[in-house]
């Protein structure tokens, strides 16, 4: 029952999507339609059904009903509640459908609440929304209904693959489909805008606390996904150019170049038609992560089942969206009149910058991520890994991040170098002292090192737009990206810190022996035996001392899990201020001894709370702007009402 | 530099400037990719057009029966990759197996030829279970799946 619950929501809402985009355009026509009116309550409809038939997947997974196809397939009835619920979009159907019921929760959401752009723009916009809808409702409902009954109720469900079973992971995949999703809105948007030629400040306005929202869910949704990686498969590293990892990284570029654009069209009425490009641009990358993850067309430790028939619904819905918005694009963008001007040496100017590097690196990377399928045509197999993306990427993220250092301090229009010359020179002048000083004290390859320089360089800089201003009366804007640039360089920090500092060992160790890493000593006391809810394991006893102080115990293992079966190795870390102890026990020798690999990795933290830092810069960014807002259109209000006052009296 | 640009060019220089710069990420990256990216080899392959020592590689094919061993010091792993041509190429790894490797299972390793025709690995994927398997070694164990089928057909 509660499944054709689920599954009966669902084609209501499709249909809904449908009366949504057919009143949409009908009220395109000159003197609109009465269908128009059905629009927002279509909209808002749509997205309560979606989020019902999503509470009845979860609602399945809860009391594991194994008569459901996709519950027997990927649950377990011996497993924790929150993995249980989690199951249900750890799998290829029910995060199709969270995709749906995001997307029409977005779209529900503007329906309600976006009450600044014109009538008609609003109509092209939810109309927009609802044809990439009906997409994705058709793939779902025609090609991996989540509802799927088994012809005979299973005995046991099948469980989900452990490396899943995590509590970051468990979140990990919605976050980044907040953010996927999200950027629908701006697609719509811009979609939207091109259909009515209503390109300016307002329609900046009204975008931009979406853009900031998926872009706050992409930048959590990435940083959490490279914890898990981290310390889940026991590599050790935080970045491994995975093509899935590449597939949210492409819209999260995407979007932070959105961001900035859209922020010289709201002040400046500047960069119209490029800024309704990166809307495109945007969403069309998450499309393309969406297809790259979910046909397993490339090698990836996240290329789950291949299925070629998902694959190419999902190739064609790609270019019918992609390609039909640059077509409008294509056809319209001559006619959006050309916004404000301004000089090179501006804030514009190196917005501009900024944009133009961050589409170079999002080039670089989509090149390296399909080039092994381009290739493949050919029948040659490579594989494209950090020998190509590092040095490239760097070439034009350099560039980028040391303009990010004065980019803000610039006014808006046209602004003299002479004016910012003594912080411009202070900054320039840390830079070189620790570039300096880190080739003096080691000799560390050339990234790191312009890693740790210019971290250091931006992470003062980006406090220097505050200089000469009352901190009261400083914007809560301006704090959020004050806050999100220092976010990037304590990221930064982080990253070259762990790749220029980081200590490794590999050892064979036998009980009650000793070895170094760094300034740790690990002793590994025993090794035991333990048993889980669905698994076991063997579990090595370490005792780790920092510098010869008190020790602190870790307790790797390597786990086996019988449902589905399957080995894992759980690392452990050790936390310090200063960076982390990581450690995995692995097999053990002929002569008994054990192997132990041990990092000691330096301020690798930091990686993880500079991506909450951002993240963080683009929550206060977005209570700014539509505080802002709020107070711009009660002022209008105000100003209307005095207006008709005046007029009656 | 500073002062603004004359208004009808300024568009224009922005979007030459922005395509010079995207056309030049562009070749970049196409210069870089016909170096930097990794060759596919199977055991047959290194044998028939060895790669240059010191290359980064991708070597995939099946852990030889009977050949994996830890060295002395209890970390190196050496064993032997084979493919259904039986062209062998020896395996030098220092670190932790993944899970489920085993002898007779397929493997992907990345790393590089060293001047003897020892493959030093830097880092092996290996299957974890059905549904999580390097794309290459997926195809490899169809192949092998379909030898074997053959094989059997034969008359003895």
């Amino acid at each position: 029952m509660i499944a054709e619950l689920g599954l009966a929501a669902l084609w209501i809402a499709s249909a809904l999507a449908v009366l949504q985009l057919v009143g949409g355009v009908l009220a395109q026509k000159q003197g609109g339609s009465e269908m128009a009116k059905l629009v927002r309550p279509a909209a808002i409809t749509q997205g309560l059904l979606a989020a019902f038939a999503f509470l009845m997947l979860l609602w399945l997974f809860a009391i594991t009903d194994l008569s459901v196809k996709l519950v027997a397939t990927n649950s377990h009835s011996a497993k924790p509640l929150i993995f249980k619920l989690s199951g249900a979009w750890g799998n290829h159907e029910g995060s199709m459908l969270l995709w749906i019921t995001v997307m029409a929760m977005a779209g529900g959401l503007i329906a309600l609440v976006e009450r600044r752009l014109p009538e008609k723009t609003m109509m092209a916009t939810l109309a927009a929304q609802a044809f990439v809808g009906i997409g994705f409702y058709a793939f779902l409902l025609l090609s991996s209904n989540p509802f799927e009954r088994l012809p005979q109720p299973a005995v046991e469900g099948m469980g989900l693959n452990p490396l899943l079973q995590d509590i970051g992971l468990a979140f990990h995949p919605p976050t980044l489909y907040f953010g996927y999703v999200g950027l629908s809105v701006a697609f719509s948007f811009a979609v939207g805008a091109l259909m009515t030629r209503k390109v300016g400040p307002d329609f900046a306005r009204a975008m931009r606390p979406w853009v900031l929202g998926a872009w706050v869910f992409l930048t959590l949704g990435i940083t959490a996904g490279s914890y898990w990686a981290y310390y889940e498969l026991g590599w050790g590293g935080w970045w491994f150019w995975d093509p899935v990892e590449n597939a949210s990284l492409m819209p999260w570029l995407a979007a932070t170049a959105l961001l900035h654009s859209v922020s010289v069209l709201a002040a400046r009425d500047a960069l119209r038609a490029w800024t309704i490009m990166l809307g495109v641009v945007a969403f069309s990358m998450s499309m393309l992560g969406t297809f790259l993850v979910r046909s397993g067309i490339l090698t990836s430790v996240h290329a789950f089942a291949v299925d070629p028939e998902r694959g190419s619904f999902i190739l064609f819905l790609l270019a019918l969206y992609i390609g039909g918005a640059l077509l409008l694009f294509a056809l319209r963008a001559g006619t959006v009149t050309e916004g404000e001007r301004f000089s090179v040496t501006s804030r514009e100017g190196a917005l501009v910058f900024n944009n133009v590097m961050l589409s170079a690196i999002l080039g670089i990377v989509l090149l390296g991520t399909l080039y092994p399928l381009l290739t493949e045509a050919f029948d040659v197999r490579v594989s494209v890994g950090p020998p190509y993306f590092n040095p490239v990427g760097a070439i034009f993220t350099v560039p980028m991040l040391i303009v990010m250092t004065i980019g803000p301090m610039l006014r808006w229009r046209g602004d003299s170098f002479d004016r910012i010359k003594f912080p411009a020179a202070i900054v320039a002048s840390i830079m070189l002292a620790v570039l300096a000083l880190v080739l003096v004290l080691g000799s560390y390859g050339i990234l790191p090192v312009l890693g740790l320089a210019i971290a250091i360089g931006l992470g003062v800089a980006s406090f220097l737009p505050l200089r000469g201003r009352k901190l009261t009366r400083v914007p809560i804007a301006t704090w959020g990206m004050i806050m999100a640039h220092f976010g990037i360089a304590v990221a930064l920090f982080g990253m070259a810190s762990e790749t220029a500092f980081s200590e490794e060992k590999l050892a064979a160790v036998s009980v009650g022996d000793a070895t170094d890493v760094g300034p740790w000593t690990v002793v590994l006391g025993s090794v035991e035996p333990v048993a889980g809810p669905n698994w076991t394991a063997i579990e090595g006893r370490l005792q780790a001392s920092y510098d010869g102080s008190e020790p602190i115990l870790l307790n790797p293992q390597s786990r086996n899990f019988w449902a589905p079966p399957q080995e894992t190795t759980e690392s452990t870390l050790a936390t310090r201020w200063n960076g982390q102890l990581y450690a995995v026990i692995g097999n053990q020798a002929s002569d008994g001894r054990w192997q132990l690999r041990l990092w000691w990795k330096p301020f690798v933290t930091l990686i993880w709370y500079g991506g909450i830092l951002v993240a963080l810069g683009g929550v206060l960014a977005i209570i700014g702007r539509v505080r802002g807002d709020l107070k711009r259109r009660y002022v209008r209000a105000r100003s209307d009402q005095r207006r008709e006052d005046a007029a009656a009296l | 530099m500073s002062g603004p640009l004359k208004p009808k060019h300024q568009r224009l220089v922005l979007i030459v400037l922005a395509l010079v710069a995207l056309i030049g990420a562009g070749l970049l990256a196409s210069w870089a990719l016909r170096n930097e990216a990794s060759y596919f080899y199977l055991p047959n392959q290194i044998a028939s057009d060895p790669p240059e020592a010191g290359v980064a590689i991708r070597l995939g094919g099946m852990v030889q029966e009977g050949s994996l061993k830890t060295l002395e010091d209890g970390i190196t792993v050496a064993f032997t990759v084979t493919d259904q041509e039986a062209a062998t190429v020896p395996v030098l790894y220092r670190g932790i197996l993944p899970d489920l490797f085993v002898e007779g299972s397929g493997v992907v390793a990345d790393g590089r030829m060293d001047v003897e025709g020892t493959f030093i690995a830097d880092n092996l994927l290996a299957k974890h279970d059905e549904n999580y398997v390097p794309r290459e070694l997926q195809e490899m164990e169809q192949h092998q799946a379909a030898a074997t089928l053959v094989g059997e057909g034969k008359p003895q």
